[in-house]
């Protein structure tokens, strides 16, 4: 394959498309808006001598085949061990990466156990859909590639695949308390069903994003931040030999012959490719850079019509000392304070009003416990993704006031006297991570991911596939198939699709 | 009695009569009234086929005002109708008007209606059925705004080959006015455009002109006897002329059901519309792609039995396709129908219609033998003349 592919947008989804199509022989150009690659995954100076992952901090997911191929390791690339999760309290519960519970009375562990193993087996058979192109609901079907997949569907007998069906529909909370009777417990299924989305516990489908993040595998920490992950990944691109433009970004697509055929630069050149592909968000790309005008109607409707509704902030925070959250407490895990199904349940709901909860839950991680480089010697720093904020607030500086008083609240519960201990303290609200990141309505996935929007309805049905509903132009960010989280799967998808269309 | 005017449930409300409504109501003796977009509309004024004969011998006046109208105005607005119609915006030059069809993604017809361009960055669309959703969802990344203007504008439709004498006894001067051409006089805006396939006008006006504009044709068309019709003629009238209706040859594509109704307009016979080379339009990417299944036809069948509703045979024995409109034609003096058919037999010599015609309470079966037209069944010559025919 000898043609010229035009990929905008240099984030994992990008890097990982434009790696893909340079390896099958086509001369790649990518270019990105900013001065460095890795868009969602980047370390930053926050603070004068403090760094951190300046929005995604952990790796979960993360396209294998890609990392295999790209030889991410060969490249610098090392991540923690699969990271344990913590719930603090009295006495606090750990949860191994490999699901194991200790610190729990033993029937408590038992129903852990029992549920952690039911999950798993559900997530196992779904993870393989993540890798391919979402099945069509009308139309041909690749059977060769989705039949492995069905197959192991059906292999899991009737009475799993009943469980399945009960479950793929319902929220979190049900199962949290129907099979669970610790409330931490309780509460660490409801948050990590509904981290990053536009739900509560208690929304329909909010199992479902569960099972998604079961199938992704356990987070880990990457060494030296997330920007190191994307500096490997510009080292493969580079090295497989993509041109780079950083700091270049695309205006507007060149559209000619009813064809995408290269974009205008923010340079005032024109690239022209026979392909272009965009890991921007669908609705940029397709309103932004493509133009309504050479799109019908009724795809400029589902652009529009695509919510973007980010719910997640970002904290970070510059510790002098230790953080103190006590002994047993390790500071190389995930901690997670959501004490009970219903603290994330209520942090859910001021936001449906555009207004910001005062009692957030919540994910820490201590990237300076795996890697002390990133803060002056004795001092750490705290990563933290905090629910639920509005992406659109009525009232912004309230908002984020009472937002940050909540969060410090929590922690001073936590580990007290923290708030005394803090040195710099920077907080990225929804519409802060869309100013930096230019994710539309601060949503990390480009587009809300739930239920209906996943598969053949992510972006929207015309466009799932990963072809644009433009001939030319591809869609490889987060809002395809299989959606959020630093994976590269969507791009690798997409350049897997563009190479057969060829 | 309830107040229904200002209701929240619009079904309740009674329907909106026309400004020229006092004018109509003295006439309708029989009351022969008919819903239309929401309006109370005349179907007749007690004789249908005089006012045909009328139309095509001497003048007739016809309230359009329920015709839904839209303005769409702005810096970009020929870009976004261009973006949006089938034909070329950017060839229709202000004071003229297109006569075009607009589609969804899929290639199917949404409407059919008339395209005023009023001055560069003015323009307005007249069309049977409601719209306002998905223009203003075509305008998105255009600069140009859409508004429904229906209620702030009167429309009367004078027509037949009296209709010049008519306007220039009334004072308006439209000898230059060519076929789909505008003028402005007095207030009242005046487009040589109709739904009769004769030489015809409409005219333009506000409300408040309504009633002095409907006084000032009638007394100046008193000598020619002009009269008022209703609904039932003009859709004879239009039958004769091959001009098709939404809802009633072809389903709108925004309300058909059953996935397959939804037709092209290639299919309804409108593909001479489709401006290939001005660049993208919505559904140009699926018309480019799709192959006709099906084709409208204009039929002229046997005898003197009107076909409505009748299913066409090829043989006699294969059903290929439905009468979507019939009449007996007064005018030409033939039973004459408008049918979708298998697109692949549009021109065939071996189609049939099957009659089910109620006599008395027993139904008459007739099988007759249609004959597909190339051309509408009445087209004078003077429907086009410029200068028009003058008497």
């Amino acid at each position: 394959m000898a043609s010229n592919i035009l990929v905008i947008g240099g984030g994992a989804n990008g890097l990982a498309c434009a790696f893909r199509l340079a390896k099958a022989g086509a001369r790649v150009t990518l270019v990105e808006a900013a001065e460095q690659v890795g868009g969602g995954a980047r370390t930053v100076e926050f603070a004068p001598g403090f760094r951190a992952s300046g929005l995604a901090h952990l790796l979960q997911g993360f396209d294998a085949r890609a990392a295999k191929e790209m030889r991410l390791e060969r490249h610098g690339f090392q991540t923690s061990a699969p990271l344990a999760t913590i719930l603090p309290g009295e006495t606090p519960l750990t949860i191994a990466a490999s699901g194991e519970l200790s610190g729990a009375a033993p029937e408590v562990t038992e129903e852990w156990d029992a549920l952690t193993a039911r999950l798993n087996r559900h997530a196992r058979r779904l993870a393989p859909f993540r890798q391919l192109p979402p099945p069509r609901v009308k139309g041909r079907n690749d059977w060769m590639s989705l039949a492995p997949t069905a197959l192991g569907l059906g292999r899991a007998g009737r009475r799993d695949l009943r469980d399945l069906m009960r479950l793929l529909l319902t929220n979190a909370a049900d199962v949290a308390e129907d099979d669970l009777s610790d409330p931490r417990l309780q509460g660490l299924l409801a948050f990590e069903a509904t981290l990053g989305a536009w739900a509560g516990p208690r929304s329909p489908g909010t199992l479902l994003l569960e099972l998604n993040r079961r199938a992704m595998g356990a987070p880990r920490l990457p060494k030296g931040g997330m920007g190191a992950l994307a500096g490997a990944m510009r080292r493969a691109v580079e090295a497989a030999g993509v041109t780079l433009r950083t700091g270049t970004r695309a205006e507007r697509l060149v559209i000619e012959g009813d064809r995408a055929r290269g974009a205008v630069l923010s340079t005032g050149e024109v690239l022209a490719a026979d392909q272009v592909v965009s890991a921007l968000c669908p609705r940029t790309t397709l309103l932004g850079l493509a133009g309504a005008a050479a799109l019908d109607t009724g795809i400029v409707r589902r652009a529009t019509a695509m919510p973007f509704r980010g719910g997640a902030a970002k904290l970070h925070l510059a510790i002098e000392g230790d953080p103190g959250f006590g002994p047993g407490v390790d500071l190389g895990a995930r901690i997670v304070l959501a004490p009970s199904v219903d603290h994330v349940e209520r942090a859910f709901n001021p936001v449906k009003y555009g207004e910001a909860t005062d009692a957030p839950v919540m994910e820490i991680t201590c990237p300076t416990a795996h890697d002390p480089s990133l803060a002056p010697e004795g001092h750490h720093v705290l990563s933290i993704i905090a629910q639920f904020v509005p992406h659109a607030p009525k009232d912004p500086a309230a908002a984020r006031a009472r937002f940050l008083a909540g969060i410090k609240a929590r922690l001073e519960e936590a580990a007290p006297g923290i708030g005394a201990r803090i040195r710099h303290e920077e907080l990225l609200m929804p519409s802060d991570i869309e100013a930096r990141y230019g994710l539309t309505g601060g949503s990390w996935h480009h587009g809300d991911f739930a239920v209906e929007r996943m598969l053949f309805l992510r972006p929207f049905h015309e466009a799932a596939r990963y072809a644009a509903p433009l001939p030319g132009l591809w869609l490889a960010s987060a809002g395809s198939h299989p959606g959020g989280g630093v994976t590269g799967t969507a791009g690798w998808n997409a350049a897997g699709q563009i190479l057969r269309a060829a | 009695m309830k107040d229904t005017s200002t209701t929240h449930r619009p079904w309740e409300r009674p329907l909106l009569q026309t400004p020229f409504h006092p004018r109509l109501e003295a006439l309708n003796h029989e009351a022969d009234w008919a819903p239309w977009s929401g309006w109370q509309t005349a179907l007749s004024f007690g004789d249908t086929e005089m006012e045909l004969s009328a139309i095509r011998s001497t003048a007739t006046l016809y309230d359009l005002t329920p015709m839904v109208k839209y303005r769409i105005h702005g810096p970009g607005a020929e870009a976004m109708l261009n973006r949006l119609t089938l034909r070329d915006v950017t060839k229709l030059k202000p004071g003229r008007v297109q006569y075009t069809g607009w589609c969804d993604d899929d290639g199917h017809l949404l409407d059919d209606g008339t395209l005023f361009r009023l001055g560069p960055d003015e323009f307005r669309l007249c069309c049977q059925e409601r719209h306002l959703p998905w223009l203003l969802d075509s305008a998105i990344g255009f600069d140009a705004e859409v508004t429904e203007v229906t209620e702030e504008i009167a429309a009367l439709a004078l027509q037949g080959p009296c209709s010049a004498w008519v306007l220039a006894e009334a004072g308006f001067d439209v000898s230059a006015l060519r076929p789909f051409g505008i003028m402005e006089a007095g207030g009242v805006m005046i487009s040589r455009t109709g739904f009769t396939g004769d030489l015809g006008y409409e005219l333009w006006t506000s409300p408040d002109q309504a009633l002095p504009l409907w006084d000032r044709l009638i007394q100046a068309g008193a000598p020619r006897g002009i009269r008022p019709i209703g609904s039932a003629a003009l859709d004879i009238a239009r039958i004769e002329a091959g001009f098709i209706v939404a809802g009633v040859d072809f389903v709108p594509a925004e309300q058909a059901l059953r996935e397959d109704r939804a037709l092209t307009p290639i299919e309804l016979g409108l593909g001479w519309m489709i401006a290939w080379e001005k660049g993208h339009f919505t559904g140009r990417r699926a018309l480019q792609a799709a192959t006709p299944r099906w084709a409208l036809v204009r039929l002229e069948v046997e005898g003197n039995v009107s076909a409505e509703g009748a299913i066409v045979y090829r043989g006699k024995t294969r059903e290929v396709g439905t009468v979507t409109s019939a009449i007996w034609s007064p005018t030409t003096k033939r039973s004459l129908a408008l049918a979708v058919i298998d697109a692949k037999l549009a021109e065939s010599p071996d189609l049939w219609v099957e009659i089910y015609a109620m006599r008395e309470l027993r139904y008459v079966k007739l099988m007759q033998r249609a004959r597909p037209a190339p051309r509408p069944f009445f087209a004078p010559e003077r429907r086009r003349a410029t200068p028009p025919e003058m008497t």
